[in-house]
């Protein structure tokens, strides 16, 4: 039986960090004193799949810690402890520890064996101070009953060779005796036949074994009991010392060979998970989605037999059952696109979870009562996007508890509940995903972002800004209000980088504040990164598609409405703006069919709040397009953000433009050098 | 309407294979193309397809030997046109222009580029020992991605190494090394 473990040990990791995750969760849902069997029963579940899985894959040192880890919560479980604040922190912290580990296996990096004995210890003292019989002293008196010569059971187990037919295995058997005790595995294979004459669903093999420790009869006798009829079974104790101390040390060896053995394939197995690391993710999509996608496809192949149908022998009196079919054609196609995004699309939740752990262990750090209030975990947002913002929410989460929630004495001078709230809101507007970070803090100090922004450079000395303006000025990179550097925040470096991963999946943020009442920071985000909604426009001969989302009006210009600003370029006046004009042709190249910018359009577009009127020759129709990355095969391209592929199957490129923006900002400039040239 | 000529999939083993072009050891296979009368080899393994030509989007603000980008299945494929390159002189592009789909090696991992060449011609063996160093050809022509010279036929192959020559960053620092190179030439003019 030679399965390569290799491949399941991606699933194992995955399932961990769920389970890990699980644990987490609901160590903080815990009630301090109050010990809810459910939720215990819950974390130790979660922490025994660990132990099981890591046990099978040979990862021993997560097996042994996860044990320890299990036993204090098995007396939890059992009232035998009662549930200390001290015990759940040191839980929290062997959550940690084990991630850090499975992380570290996973990637095949060292495994920080410091932190792991300290916490390993750690644990192993509190069970220690316990009343009741710990680990430590029964593994104690264990070996000593070893070395004594300590009784056992001799266990003949001869299955008979319908075994399997009554879905039992032996394996399963075995690896149960072994949690009993040491157990010592002679195999009888006298009975297996001619490799030749074999017949795989039957049963062959016998085993002699050699259980002990402590197990009870009764604890032997369930193990077998639902094969009591399927085999021979003899089990008889052992008295001699001699006899034991023999066995002893032969199942050390084989187990050390055992070891020797799965180390080399783990580690092999691990060298391949290196490689593929970050290049394959995975992610769980529920069966529901799957069957609406198998339906879908189902539909789709029965209008693309009804459509080669119709084409066999076409006439002109079929046209409208083309034109039909087509149609249907288009709604399946569009449905299953729908349904394969959805796919894509996770809840928030995902992002979310980490928080209550942060808020937790942050509001114990600064010595402040948060309360944290989540709504709209359930709102579904594409898994790029998802793994992207996590980030930037950590930052402002972190913002919030370090700067804009005051200290509970503080609080209750200006009259506060001492338990501040931390909110937390996902909801869907439009075709855009809102994320808000809202607290009941102090609010931005508007004196002191104005100051400190005087202060290091960011605004004239003299200015007059309103509120709104000045909030915003904590979006600038280099800027810090906080009075000391904690090792929460305070640095000066975030809020940009905040602002700037976020523009990057195309979103926005928004800040809110009120001195005295609290702050909020509104995230904006695009539901999907994969597919935009675009106008299709021509230049010459050439397609570009230009994001629907940043186009306002089209127009054609009349001769009125046109203003040559000398050294600056073209401008045209909209109602009682006067918008500059880029001409896409000047930009990029091509042989427009006109330069008369009354003959051509002008689509009016905007980007970070500037409006620009873009020439192209003419509209063409909208279309949703599926973003293909130019840099996957070459390289990126100022002004282009990626590259679609239209419905004849050639390429068109979708223009970025922020990225036009600047890109003409330079034009005059080159193409002086090109004349000079 | 695409045609394609022969497709030589090299999925697997392509690690092994990638490892540069092995100038010790077994002899290696590469396809030959012919660029303005002189013949060029790639190592066989690199190649993906051989595609005729068909129309490409434009890149704006791109070097010129930059044709554009093409839709293969579904992926985008940058073109280079390998007389621009090599600044040979333009030639229409006719049925028998080819798009070899090579892929290459750079920083950023594994990418798929085509290459637009006169013709393709012959898969050649060339063992180690008939590979020749490459001789200074001067000014007209980098040597930086030639790999060597071999003999087939009577004819001499040059043959490239096709990560150097088509990394991006490279590309645009020969780009200039070659402007300036023509610069200088028309001066002797």
């Amino acid at each position: 039986m030679s399965i390569d473990m290799s491949q399941f040990l991606e699933t194992f990791y995955e399932e961990s960090f769920e389970g890990l995750e699980i644990m987490e969760t609901e160590l903080l849902a815990l009630d301090v004193g109050e010990a809810d069997n459910e939720t215990i029963n819950t974390i130790f579940r979660a922490a025994h799949s660990i132990k099981g899985g890591s046990g099978t894959f040979g990862l021993n040192a997560v097996a042994e810690f996860t044990h320890v880890m299990e036993t204090l919560l098995d007396e939890m479980r059992d009232g035998k402890r009662q549930v200390t604040e001290e015990a759940v922190n040191l839980l929290l912290t062997t959550v940690d520890v084990l991630r850090e580990m499975l992380t570290a296996l996973r990637e095949n990096t060292e495994l920080d064996s410091e932190r792991i004995k300290v916490t390993h210890d750690e644990l192993e003292s509190l069970l220690g101070s316990s009343s009741s019989s710990s680990t430590v002293q029964q593994d104690a008196e264990t070996s000593k009953d070893i070395s004594a010569g300590v009784q056992g059971w001799h266990i003949s187990f001869h299955p008979h060779v319908n075994l399997f037919k009554t879905s039992n295995d032996p394996v399963r058997i075995l690896r149960e005796l072994e949690s009993l005790g040491e157990l010592e595995v002679k195999m009888d294979s006298s009975a297996l036949p001619e490799f030749n004459n074999l017949d795989p669903e039957e049963s062959f093999l016998g085993w002699e074994l050699d259980l002990k420790g402590e197990a009870t009869r009764e604890a032997i006798d369930e193990v077998f009991a639902w094969v009591e009829d399927e085999c021979d079974l003899t089990i008889t104790e052992i008295k001699s010392t001699e006899e034991v101390m023999q066995t002893v040390s032969e199942p050390e060896e084989r187990r050390q060979g055992d070891r020797r053995a799965t180390d080399k394939s783990r580690r092999q197995g691990n060298r391949r998970q290196t490689k593929s690391a970050g290049e394959t993710t995975s992610i769980r999509v529920g069966i529901d989605k799957v069957d609406s996608v198998i339906n879908l496809v189902g539909e789709l192949v029965i209008t693309q037999s009804m459509l080669s149908t119709l084409g066999e022998n076409f006439d002109m009196s079929k046209v409208n059952s083309l034109i039909q079919g087509m149609e249907q054609l288009e709604l399946n196609t569009r449905q299953l696109q729908e349904e394969v995004m959805r796919m894509r699309m996770m809840p928030i939740n995902f992002a979310f979870q980490r928080f209550p752990r942060l808020v937790h262990d942050m509001s114990q750090k600064m010595g402040k009562n948060i309360e944290l209030k989540m709504t709209g975990e359930q709102t579904e947002l594409d898994k790029t996007v998802m793994e992207k913002i996590g980030d930037p929410l950590v930052h402002l989460v972190r913002n919030s508890l370090d700067h804009g929630i005051e200290s509970p004495e503080k609080r209750k001078e200006v009259g506060k509940p001492e338990m501040a709230t931390l909110g937390l809101n996902a909801y869907h507007q439009g075709g855009n995903i809102v994320i808000e970070v809202i607290d009941d803090g102090a609010g931005l100090n508007e004196e002191k972002v104005l100051a400190k922004a005087i202060e290091q450079g960011l605004v004239p000395p003299d200015a007059d800004l309103e509120p709104a303006r000045i909030h915003e000025l904590i979006l600038l990179p280099g800027f810090s209000t906080a009075d000391t550097v904690t090792d929460v925040s305070g640095r000066g470096v975030g809020m940009d980088v905040v602002v700037r991963n976020i523009r990057s999946l195309g979103g926005s943020l928004e800040v809110w504040s009120k001195p005295g009442e609290g702050s909020k920071f509104t995230i904006r985000l695009p539901l999907t990164l994969a597919i935009l909604d675009g106008q299709t426009v021509s230049v010459g001969d050439e397609d570009y598609i230009i994001p629907l989302i940043s186009i306002i009006e089209s127009i054609q210009l009349k001769p009125e409405m046109l203003n040559v600003v000398i050294g600056k370029g073209e401008t045209f006046k909209l109602r009682n703006e006067h918008l500059p004009i880029i001409r896409l042709h000047n930009v990029f190249g091509g042989n427009p069919r006109t330069t008369d910018l009354v003959e051509g359009l002008l689509v009016v577009v905007e980007s970070d709040g500037r409006k620009i009127g873009l020439f192209v020759d003419e509209l063409k129709g909208q279309q949703q397009v599926v973003i293909k990355s130019l840099e996957v095969n070459y390289k990126r391209i100022v002004g282009i953000s990626g590259a679609t592929i239209l419905g004849d199957g050639s390429v068109a490129l979708i223009v970025d433009i922020p990225g036009l923006i600047s890109l003409s900002n330079k034009e005059p400039a080159t193409s002086q050098l090109k004349k000079s040239a | 309407m695409t045609t394609n000529i022969a497709t030589a999939q090299s999925t697997n083993d392509m690690s092994d294979a990638t490892d540069g072009v092995k100038l010790e050891g077994e002899g290696t296979q590469f396809l030959t193309f012919i660029l303005d009368n002189e013949a060029y080899g790639v190592e066989i393994l690199r190649v993906q397809e051989i595609k005729g030509w068909t129309p490409v989007t434009r890149i704006p603000n791109t070097p010129e030997y930059m044709q554009g980008v093409l839709n293969l299945r579904g992926t985008i494929v940058p073109i280079v046109d390998m007389r621009m390159r090599f600044n040979l002189e333009r030639i229409e592009y006719t049925p028998i222009t080819v798009i070899i789909v090579l892929s290459v090696k750079s920083e950023t991992g594994e990418r798929v580029i085509g290459l637009v060449v006169d013709s393709v011609s012959d898969v050649i063996d060339v063992s180690a020992k008939d590979i020749k160093a490459t001789p200074d050809f001067g000014t007209t022509l980098n040597t930086e991605f030639i790999n060597g010279l071999a003999t087939s036929a009577e004819h001499m192959v040059m043959l490239l190494d096709v990560d150097k020559l088509l990394s991006v960053d490279e590309m645009t620092a020969l780009a200039q090394i070659s402007d300036a190179n023509s610069d200088v030439s028309i001066d002797e003019d």
